[in-house]
């Protein structure tokens, strides 16, 4: 499985040139690879139907504490997204070669679309908790790419900030829950944590762990409230929509909840969260998508609505949900996939997705025209069709949930109704009743883009038909992975006069209707309102947030950066003075014994003279001369003191440089005016504060290392290794020159770059600035 | 001398600071210098102070005599000065310059120049404002 990823993304890489060679037809030859990775996947399918799983893993990072593998897991559950995203990723490919043909970017889109599935493959097949992460988040990103693909437009690069940063901020919270996961069980392959739950279950982390991964899950599967960055997603070509955000990668967070379900799930909490959230979720997608009149904000809501009943199937917990689930994902997978490639082909060929611009399509399109009646009959639910079985078990998994069955099955009613009415919308009224004129003279779309549609719309039919051909090879073995125990049951179109039938037909009534009186309800203001609140108001809020953040940045920016060198130093000073005062304050340990039995007359007096020339320098701030003349007696003090403790050559350095240093300042100081101070008292008061308290800081620093017994473990090193390794006498030296030459070297270096800057300051002049000499 | 050493250090620091929040370029480098010599007096306590003599070996000898001073600080602090007189030289020229460029050696007067590089923070600051309203 490592090389079907690797290759995927080898392949990505290489895609501009390939294309450079075959132009026309990459798009055929680059389907091919996700064709085979589906047949090899399929490969599979035998050994996972007898209950079989398949582990392989190669050794990537090691630590101490935990080990990031390269391993791939796969059992039904992958097994059915690994194909969902090869089969559905090979049509997308042809499909995205028709839409995008003469487009500029085509190889970038192949670029993107091939690292996104090999990223998504990944984030399926792989075992290792952290390695789910890496390519979760490289699906994040490069569903950034594919969303901002016409970057030309400010309204893409929005939409794909928005998708980047809503999933983005979900993905850490997921690394948190994971790595806590990770640490709580002592496991870190999912293949091994599935045994585990209990351990989780029973951990004091327990809850943090859930919420984290609800967190990214919510975020990914874009569930209330986050839900509003999938319809903005829609500013994506349509290939990408049809693939990332309704076939594929909008499933990543059902995906992760069902992986974990074994592990997290069996617990009230999960099945108040998950379930809660998915179940308001569908309710309130699915009449939002009658508030639009464009295609693809139709089916966007859709998908949101299909991706709450998966959170409420996995919420609810019980066989019969995992049951549903497994179907519910196959079956929309296909119809969500044809009919959103079937709404790019008429907005591709038409000119237009705006329902109320088309019409009477049926005889111009046929072949778009049957993949999306075929379609839309499964998304409706009607038999034979596979999306009838699938909401038939999705009712009766709400009519026997565990807690509060009533409230379940009244919402999942209400909203099947919206979505009725949805399907007939996306198909009515673009293709049938009268042929209205269309922004272009349409026409049936290429070959590459009707494939795809009209496949996966035939699937539809004869999985419904004869459920057999994918009961036992799969949707057990998904539902056996999700409920964490193999399962064994079958699928059948006909359950006999029940109450899900009834449901059913109740459901098709109410869609019927509410299709009959669309125009009028989506115009009412009670519609327009609905769409306000949780259309609307969900992205202004987003928008608050990200302008509030750069307003913050930039309020902070204009307080700590506001030019006045001052204000940077009182700044630094005063976070010094706090970081160090409250460490002092915590954990104080200075000892200071007042012994002055050592103190000589000439250290007093070498003192008084450094604290006097202190002194006058303060007190005659404003005479240059003065000054100069006080800071050089304090240097030419600072080297008797060292001279007068064991350390000669700094004595001597520190003269010389003294007398360096007294010779350039003034140097400078003939040149610039006489010193004007004119700041006020407070300030003066102020740095004066700052100052005595930097100046304490100082003293009790040293105080407090003092106060630590000494360590001479490296002095005696040197003074030992000295000779008998480097023949030298003077240690001091021995230890510039030899022990730590490079060092030394480096600070020769640094002078002399000194040395050059203030040569090219003082010498060269900027060309064109020859303005007036102020000297 | 080691009793009084900190508290030599600390007044050296206390008015470096002092001279480094002026509003004179000239003041703040004269700062720069007291510091650098307050930190260097402070490395120096810290190596502990115990003996007059020098960490030198005498000829014919393969270890210095002790007691003996600690070397370690002394090349720390060696390194410290020249170091130091190269940051010196460097704000010396700097505030030269912008003398002859700007025609003031006041701090505060720094930003008031329209052409002067620090006020284009400002400026940039604004432009991300502007960006995402």
């Amino acid at each position: 499985m490592l090389i079907v990823i690797g290759l995927i993304f080898v392949t990505a890489l290489l895609a501009p040139w390939i294309f450079k060679l075959f132009r026309e037809k990459t798009g055929w030859i680059l389907a091919l690879l996700p064709l085979g990775s589906f047949l090899y996947l399929l490969s599979f399918m035998p050994e996972i139907a007898a209950g079989g799983t398949i582990t392989q893993s190669t050794t990537w990072v090691s630590m101490e504490f935990f080990e990031v593998n390269l391993a791939f897991y796969l059992d039904g559950l992958s097994l059915m997204f690994g194909l969902i995203i090869t089969g559905i990723g090979t049509f997308i490919v042809l499909y995205g070669a028709g839409y995008l043909s003469g487009n500029e970017y085509l190889p970038r889109f192949y670029l993107a679309i091939l690292l996104f599935m090999g990223s998504m493959l990944g984030v399926v097949l792989a075992d290792n908790l952290i390695s789910i992460f890496v390519f979760w988040e490289l699906t994040s990103f490069t569903s950034y790419l594919l969303i901002g693909f016409n970057h030309e437009q400010e309204a893409s690069r929005k939409a794909a900030l928005q998708a980047l940063l809503v999933t983005g901020i979900g993905g850490l919270a997921l690394l948190g829950g994971m790595v806590l996961m990770g640490f709580a069980s002592g496991q870190w392959e999912v293949s091994a944590l599935l045994n585990e739950g209990d351990i989780i279950r029973e951990h004091p982390h327990y809850l943090a762990i859930l919420l984290l991964v609800l967190g990214g899950a919510f975020t990914k599967s874009a569930q209330f409230p986050f839900h509003f960055w999938l319809p903005g997603a829609m500013a994506a070509p349509t290939p990408v929509s049809a693939y990332l955000h309704s076939a594929t990668m909008v499933k990543a967070g059902v995906y992760l909840l069902a992986r974990l379900h074994p592990v997290l799930g069996f617990t009230d909490t999960w099945m108040i969260l998950v379930g809660g959230f998915g179940v308001v979720t569908l309710l309130i997608s699915a009449w939002l998508s009658l508030s639009f009149t464009d295609l693809k904000q139709i089916l966007a809501y859709s998908t949101v609505m299909a991706l709450g009943t998966m959170m409420m199937l996995i919420g609810l917990g019980t066989e019969l949900a995992m049951q549903g689930l497994a179907v519910y994902i196959l079956s929309h997978a296909m119809y969500k996939g044809a009919l959103f490639m079937v709404a790019g082909g008429i907005d591709h060929e038409a000119g237009t997705r705006d329902v109320l611009k088309l019409g009477g399509l049926r005889k111009l399109m046929p072949i778009s025209a049957v993949a999306a009646a075929l379609a839309a009959l499964s998304m409706a639910g009607i038999p034979p069709l596979f999306g009838f079985i699938a909401k038939e078990i999705v009712y009766e998994a709400a009519l026997e949930a565990t807690l509060l069955p009533v409230l379940f099955i009244t919402l999942a009613v209400v909203a099947n109704i919206a979505i009725v009415a949805a399907s007939a919308i996306v198909v009515i009224r673009p293709f049938f009743g009268k042929q209205v004129e269309t922004p272009k003279k349409a026409h049936e779309t290429p070959p590459s883009m009707w494939i795809g549609p009209i496949i996966l719309a035939v699937l539809s039919v004869v999985f419904g038909v004869l459920p057999f051909l994918v009961d036992k090879s799969l949707i057990v073995p998904v539902a056996g992975s999700v409920w964490g125990e193999p399962l064994d049951f079958y699928l059948s179109l006909w359950h006999g006069f029940n109450m899900p039938l009834m449901l059913s037909l109740l459901t098709l009534a109410g869609g019927l209707l509410t299709y009959r009186i669309w125009d009028g309800l989506r115009e009412s203001a009670p519609m327009k309102g609905y769409q306000m609140v949780f259309a609307r108001f969900p992205v202004n809020v987003y928008d608050g947030l990200v302008n509030g953040m750069l307003g913050l940045a930039g309020w902070q920016t204009r307080i700590l950066q506001n030019g006045l060198m001052s204000n940077y130093l009182v700044t630094i000073m005063v976070t010094a003075l706090v970081a160090i005062g409250y460490t002092f304050l915590t954990q104080s340990g200075i000892i200071w014994n007042p012994d002055f039995s050592n103190v000589h007359v000439y250290d007093w007096a070498l003192s008084i003279t450094i604290v006097g020339s202190l002194g006058i320098m303060l007190a005659f701030g404003n005479s240059r001369l003065t000054i100069i003349v006080a800071a050089g007696i304090i240097g030419y003090g600072l080297s008797l003191i060292y001279l007068m403790h064991g350390a000669a050559d700094l004595a001597m350095t520190q003269v010389l440089v003294e007398t360096l240093t007294v010779i350039l300042v003034v140097l400078v100081l003939i040149h610039v005016p006489k010193i004007k101070e004119v700041r006020s008292g407070v300030s003066r008061t102020r740095d004066g504060v700052i100052a005595i308290s930097a100046g304490l800081m100082m003293t009790l620093l040293i105080l407090a290392v003092t106060a630590v017994p000494f360590d001479a473990f490296i002095s005696e090193y040197y003074a030992e290794a000295s000779y008998p390794l480097a023949h030298g006498r003077n240690i001091v030296n021995v230890i510039l020159v030899d022990f730590r030459a490079l060092d030394t070297m480096g600070e020769v270096v640094v002078v002399a770059i000194a040395g050059l800057a203030v040569y090219a300051l003082i010498k060269m002049t900027r060309p064109g600035s020859s303005k007036e000499n102020k000297s | 001398m080691d009793t009084i050493l900190p508290i030599l250090a600390g007044a050296i620091f206390a008015t470096g600071i002092y001279m480094l929040l002026r509003q004179s370029l000239i003041l703040t480098i004269i700062g720069i210098i007291l510091i650098s010599n307050s930190v260097n007096l402070a490395l120096f306590s810290l190596g502990r102070i115990s003996t007059e003599n020098p960490p030198l070996i005498a000829a014919g000898s393969v270890m210095p005599e002790a007691p003996f001073a600690n070397p370690l600080p002394q090349a720390l602090i060696l390194t410290a000065i020249v170091i130091g007189f190269g940051l010196l030289a460097f704000a010396l020229a700097l505030a030269y310059r912008s003398y002859k460029e700007l025609g003031t050696v006041n701090q505060d007067e720094l930003l008031e120049d329209p052409e002067d590089t620090s006020s284009a923070i400002v400026t940039h600051t604004e432009n991300n404002e502007n960006r995402d309203s």
